[in-house]
């Protein structure tokens, strides 16, 4: 589904990705992990589009298409979703008129017919049942007001919602208490299908004891250094980073 | 037949007046000869020149136009306009052909018809006499009713009576400058007088008025609803509308009695100018309502998104006991558009309540200023306002200030203000993106957002084309 190919990107003017190279295909789970400033976020959002960051090399290939030529909202259109780590608040706009508007535009790429407001009132309220979420978050400004758990369960409401192909967490588990941690990984595992795959991107081993992942990727220093099955994650919460840093540099020289 | 109709068609249509155009060339400048002269071409009566006169001999005497804006623009010379202007101009352009695609383009967007497209651009319109048909038969409806709807010079001629006891009892010729210019060379505008008991039963709106297709530059709108009358007027529309003459000062005077209503809705989107703020209209108005009698209400709503200035402050005089003032304002600026608006709500009887929301948005380089006042009088007992003023900044050039003029001298008053500021940024789209929302709708879906409170208050067909419209007003204003 997804090929990335010596990925290099810059953000103001600094290089961050230094060569990434990473295969997912449909029904995986990929953890990424990796100290701070490894480029992790980085990572999510180029995937994702975002305009402060230039890709100075390398391809990016999804369902056998080029992906850095597509505008982010036809990304999300062809079913990619980042799950913000910092997910920002629109005042005024209800979180069910913005999900409304964003689950059209992608059927209208699709090609099919828009929901109305009471058909899609029914599925909302169905997934929210899914991330446990109040009713009355239906009628709140988007994110506004929410605090940090009940944002990242509204980062996994929408992806209930609009049911994406890839779907890339950020760092979705950073400032949650337990019981949010297992609400919202209890949502992303049952969202899984055969047909889509995830990407979780985080520095703690600790979510990827409810979202088990088939394979998990070391990034130090913008680049791969190491990749392995879920154990490597139990590996680096024992002996943490510096071991595998220093595997790295010691291959590199 | 077709030489008739050109003929017909090159005529001044106003309500049975047929007048010779090809003779009205006067020259450039303010005189009292000249103020003669406007008064003469319009048969008006002694007491509207003597009024006209008395206005302009005031406005000889004001010194300078007024200072305390937060926004400046080059001075006016007044020797060089002209005051008189044939109400029904020879149509300027053959066919839609000629006209400006970038207006094109909004009527398109606006979803105007191709005929209300021609009627806009001064393009000459083959079913003119549908429209006058149409009017006519609008107001002989209304007239069954005891509702008197003309243009104001029509009224000054047939009504002088109503014209003189309310003329100038909100907005005295002595108001303030461009009111006092006003009073002296007013143009035309609506007359609308709903008598005792009466409920208009439809909108009046400015459509319906013969010769209103080109603004009036200095224009006189004066509405009265008698006790228990209530009347919704609709002034303007949401097409672009392209004037040579860069200076529109109109005064508008509500006056409600008993028990009456008077709701006044406004959308605008005057030329703005270029993207260096070249060529926009001025648009400096005054208006007024005087809820002069016992629970009288007058309600103001205004769009705003044109116009290279716009500075008015729609108010609402409270005198009579349980009289309510209400004031809903969003106010787009863009690229070089300036905006200094907001209202005074005086709250003289008892038990009087006034309402403000302010919903001020800015983009480009443009500067939005809300102004507001908010004075209760010593016997004002159980004053009541409610303000709230909103400032939405998209992009980081633009601004937005906030000068809100609070008095109270009653202590049984309540007067509560909110402000509160936000801003559309990068990230706010970004996100909208990444769920499939391009930018120019996610603009528009954060913009209605903002400015649902105010849109509810508009007369329907107004608020559907007013969201489309500040979703036009905004593009481009990120990126």
């Amino acid at each position: 589904m997804l090929e990335i190919k010596n990925l290099h990107a810059n953000v103001a003017g600094k290089e961050i990705l230094k060569g990434i190279n990473l295969t997912v295909n449909a029904g995986e789970v990929h953890a990424v992990m990796g100290p701070n400033g490894s480029g992790k976020s980085t990572l999510a959002q180029v995937l994702a589009g975002h305009p402060s960051y230039e890709v100075t090399e390398g391809s990016v290939m999804y369902d056998g298409k080029d992906l850095l030529e597509m505008a982010p909202e036809i990304r999300a259109q062809e079913g990619i979703f980042l799950a913000f780590q910092y997910p920002v608040e629109i005042p005024g706009v209800s979180n069910s008129y913005f999900l409304k508007a964003g689950v059209n535009e992608i059927r209208k790429y699709k090609g099919l017919e828009p929901l109305d407001a009471m058909q899609f009132l029914k599925i909302l309220k169905e997934k929210m049942k899914l991330v446990e979420m109040d009713p009355s978050f239906i009628n709140r400004p988007v994110n506004e007001g929410f605090s940090g758990g009940e944002k990242k369960r509204n980062e996994i409401l929408q992806m209930a919602v609009l049911e994406p192909k890839l779907a890339i967490l950020d760092e979705t588990d950073s400032g949650l208490d337990i019981d949010a941690l297992k609400i919202v990984a209890h949502g992303v595992t049952r969202l899984k299908k055969p047909d889509n795959a995830v990407i979780v991107v985080t520095h703690y081993q600790r979510l990827l004891n409810y979202i088990v992942p088939d394979f998990v990727h070391v990034l130090v220093n913008g680049r791969i250094v190491k990749s392995g099955g879920k154990e490597l994650a139990l590996e680096l919460e024992a002996n943490g980073y510096d071991n595998v840093k220093e595997e790295a540099e010691s291959v590199a020289s | 037949m077709q030489e008739s109709m050109e003929t017909l068609v090159n005529k001044e249509y106003k309500y049975g007046f047929v007048t010779d155009i090809d003779t009205d060339a006067i020259p450039k400048g303010l005189s009292e000869d000249v103020i003669r002269l406007i008064s003469r071409k319009k048969n008006e009566p002694e007491f509207m020149l003597e009024w006209r006169l008395k206005a302009y001999r005031h406005w000889l005497t004001l010194k300078d136009e007024p200072h305390w804006q937060n926004f400046s623009y080059p001075a006016i010379d007044y020797q060089n306009i002209i005051y008189y202007a044939a109400p029904r101009k020879k149509p300027q352009v053959n066919s839609l052909e000629e006209v400006d695609k970038e207006i094109l383009a909004t009527y398109e967007k606006l979803g105007i018809s191709i005929t209300e497209q021609k009627r806009m651009s001064g393009v000459a319109v083959d079913a003119i006499f549908d429209s006058v048909s149409v009017a006519t038969t609008f107001r002989e409806k209304l007239g069954e009713l005891g509702i008197i709807f003309c243009s104001f010079s029509e009224a000054v001629q047939h009504h002088p009576d109503l014209v003189k006891k309310y003329l100038g009892s909100v907005v005295p010729y002595t108001d303030n400058f461009f009111a006092t210019l006003n009073s002296a060379v007013f143009s035309d505008g609506s007359f609308c007088f709903i008598p005792k008991g009466v409920r208009c039963p439809m909108e009046l709106s400015t459509y319906f008025r013969i010769n209103t297709a080109e603004t009036g530059q200095f224009e006189r709108t004066l509405i009265v609803a008698e006790e228990g009358a209530s009347v919704s007027y609709l002034e303007g529309c949401t097409a672009p509308i392209r004037d040579t003459n860069q200076l529109h000062a109109a005064v508008v005077e509500l006056v409600a009695l008993d028990d009456a209503q008077i709701k006044y809705s406004t959308v605008q989107n005057w030329y703005a100018g270029d993207k260096e703020g070249k060529g926009g209209i001025y648009n400096f108005v005054t208006k007024r309502g005087k809820c002069l009698g016992k629970n009288s209400k007058i309600s103001w709503t205004q769009v705003e998104t044109g116009s290279a200035i716009t500075w008015k402050y729609p108010s609402v005089i409270l005198q009579g006991d349980n009289s309510v003032g209400e004031f809903y304002s969003v106010a787009v600026v863009n690229n070089r558009q300036v905006a200094d608006t907001g209202t005074k709500m005086t709250h003289i009887g008892k038990n009087t309540k006034s309402t403000i929301i302010s919903k001020g948005i800015s983009a480009g380089f443009g500067g939005n200023t809300y102004r507001g006042s908010v004075k209760v009088l010593p016997n004002a007992t159980n004053a009541r306002n409610y303000t709230q003023c909103d400032s939405m900044l998209i992009g980081d050039r633009c601004s937005a200030n906030t000068f809100p003029y609070i008095e109270v001298r009653n202590t049984s008053s309540s007067v509560e203000h909110e402000a509160s500021t936000s801003k559309i940024g990068e990230d706010q789209l970004f996100y909208c993106k990444q769920r499939g929302i391009d930018t120019e709708n996610a603009i528009s879906m954060i913009i209605n957002g903002f400015a649902k409170e105010v849109f509810k208050n508009l007369p329907m067909e107004f608020a559907v084309e007013a969201q489309k419209l500040l979703g036009i007003s905004l593009e481009g204003s990120v990126g």
